[in-house]
């Protein structure tokens, strides 16, 4: 629904459970508005289209979980290398292997250090409900095109096969970068354009790297977005991302409830990771309580972003059926370290 | 105010259409909603649970460990989860095919209602989740019995529209055996 508000023309995809309700309700309503659905052979056939219509100048997208998006890593790496745009959405399964179809977190890592070969970054937001399910994705589409990297949109099977109520928005009024480096011929303007990621010229690779490196910095600077909850006062922040995140909320409140002064800081953006935030709540919060649906990933990057002289504790759920945390066993967990 | 409810069964009792039914009938009340499934991969036989939870503002989590209300199907369930309701709070069995005449859990207020024999009465024991459904809002007084005949509209696809009446008379019975 918000990738279709968001103009996107072209979906590319193949069936896996637990993000099949995207392409089932694509393959209905995308074709409605002139766009273009074609469920692929392979997972490997549904990136490289992505990659094919987007380098030509259109809004396209793809989306998986787990196993599938393994696959798609190659023709990342070369959106990432050919500097084009296009949305990923990544319903995290459980892994590795075939693995299982219940809630994990486990997939931070090849989200956030980008996935593929060759040392490239893409956009990573983790919406903690159906609603930012639907704002995030439009803000995939926007902060793609704006810095031409690839963008991800990571949830779990939670956010994947709850239904909620969403309120629609009307699109935020981006001022979006004309495509004028879209595929291009002769004959049709003055230059010819190639897309590609073969970089031979003496040089040519590191000004590449350079320049996307001062581009992932200004993302981190720009576009790095977060949600506090009651951290104002906070003696134990809580930090935690999507589904787990709003687990995690309710066991706040149960906290405060108690009288215990406990915050949560939910990042929302994982690349660029807000560490300007952990960075500032922990001049005065020393003690952070990170809880995750896996055996600890983005922890690394709580640690590496808080002062010196703030701790951070870990509680791991990795995935596995029946292994959702609720929220009473994390206000356990709160209590034990406050 | 925050409502929440568990309801669990097997696969083919419809536990994922009562689910749908009262969050679309949750959302005509005005309210947010966050419905939540779990299920096995069989298509009739597995288990298959759900939450449903509700308020004017911010559902909170998914995920509920002690449910104020849970609705039990069959009796895997209640042997599961009926242990698991918050203190003060309701657990509404079906006592056609749960035998828990005897159990009592201290704090939490047991409503048993025979779900499959009243879905029978009235023609068709795959009703038995609407009379599950009539049960919860009678007995909670969380959504009105008006608002599920609408939110049905809803959660059945078009070409079901014509069991609406059939629906709303096993809501309807659901909700006369709780009030009795």
């Amino acid at each position: 629904m918000a990738a279709i508000e968001a103009g996107v023309r072209c979906y590319f995809g193949y069936p896996i459970t637990p993000q099949s309700d995207i392409p089932e309700y694509l393959s209905r309503e995308l074709p409605k508005t002139g766009g273009t659905f074609i469920q692929v052979e392979s997972e490997i056939a549904a990136i490289n289209m992505v990659l094919g219509a987007s380098a030509a100048g259109v809004r396209a997208m793809t989306s998986s979980s787990g196993p599938g998006i393994s696959l798609k890593q190659e023709g990342i790496s070369y959106m990432a290398g050919s500097e084009l745009p296009g949305v990923i959405v990544d319903i995290m399964r459980q892994g590795p292997g075939l693995g299982g179809i219940d809630a994990s977190q486990a997939d931070y890592y090849q989200a956030t250090r980008g996935g593929g070969h060759g040392g490239y970054r893409i956009i990573v937001l983790a919406p903690n409900s159906v609603q930012e399910m639907y704002d995030l994705t439009m803000l995939a589409f926007d902060l793609s095109d704006i810095y031409r990297i690839p963008a991800m949109v990571l949830a779990d099977s939670v956010i994947g096969q709850m239904k909620e109520s969403v309120t629609a928005n009307p699109r935020p009024t981006t001022v979006l970068p004309e495509k004028n480096w879209a595929v291009r011929g002769r004959g049709e303007g003055e230059q010819q354009n190639v897309v590609k990621s073969l970089k031979l010229g003496d040089g040519e690779m590191e000004a590449f790297h350079w320049a996307m490196h001062a581009r992932y910095q200004e993302l981190g600077e720009k576009e790095s977005r977060w949600e506090e909850y009651r951290t104002e006062d906070a003696d134990l922040i809580v930090t935690a991302f999507g589904s787990t995140a709003r687990i995690a909320r309710t066991a706040v409140e149960m906290a405060r409830e108690a009288g215990h002064k406990v915050g949560l800081l939910r990042p929302i953006t994982l690349f660029p990771f807000p560490k300007q935030v952990y960075e500032a709540l922990s001049q005065r919060c020393k003690r952070f309580l990170d809880i995750e649906l896996s055996t600890g990933q983005m922890v690394d990057d709580v640690r590496l972003s808080i002062a010196r002289d703030a701790e951070v504790d870990f509680y791991g759920r990795p995935p596995g059926a029946g292994s959702l945390p609720t929220p009473e066993e994390l206000y356990e967990q709160i209590k034990k370290r406050y | 105010m925050r409502h929440d409810v568990f309801i669990s069964g097997y696969g083919g009792q419809g536990v994922l259409l009562a689910g749908n039914l009262l969050s679309y009938a949750a959302i005509h009340e005005g309210n947010n909603v966050s419905f939540f499934p779990a299920y096995g991969v069989e298509k009739r036989g597995g288990s298959a649970m759900c939450t449903v939870v509700f308020a004017e503002g911010d559902t909170g989590s998914p995920v509920v460990g002690h449910p104020s209300v849970t609705v039990v199907l069959n009796q895997l369930s209640f042997d599961k989860y009926a242990a698991k309701v918050k203190q003060g709070g309701v657990c509404i069995v079906n006592s056609s095919l749960v035998d828990s005449a005897e159990v009592e859990i201290p704090g939490v207020e047991m409503v048993r209602v025979p779900m499959n024999q009243l879905a029978l009465d009235l023609g068709d024991v795959r009703m038995v989740n609407m009379v599950a459904c009539g049960a919860y809002a009678a007995k909670t007084g969380s959504l009105s019995l008006d608002s599920l005949g609408e939110a049905l509209k809803k959660a059945l696809p078009e070409r079901n529209h014509r069991l609406i009446p059939a629906n709303v008379r096993a809501i309807a019975a659901g909700a006369a055996a709780v009030i009795g």
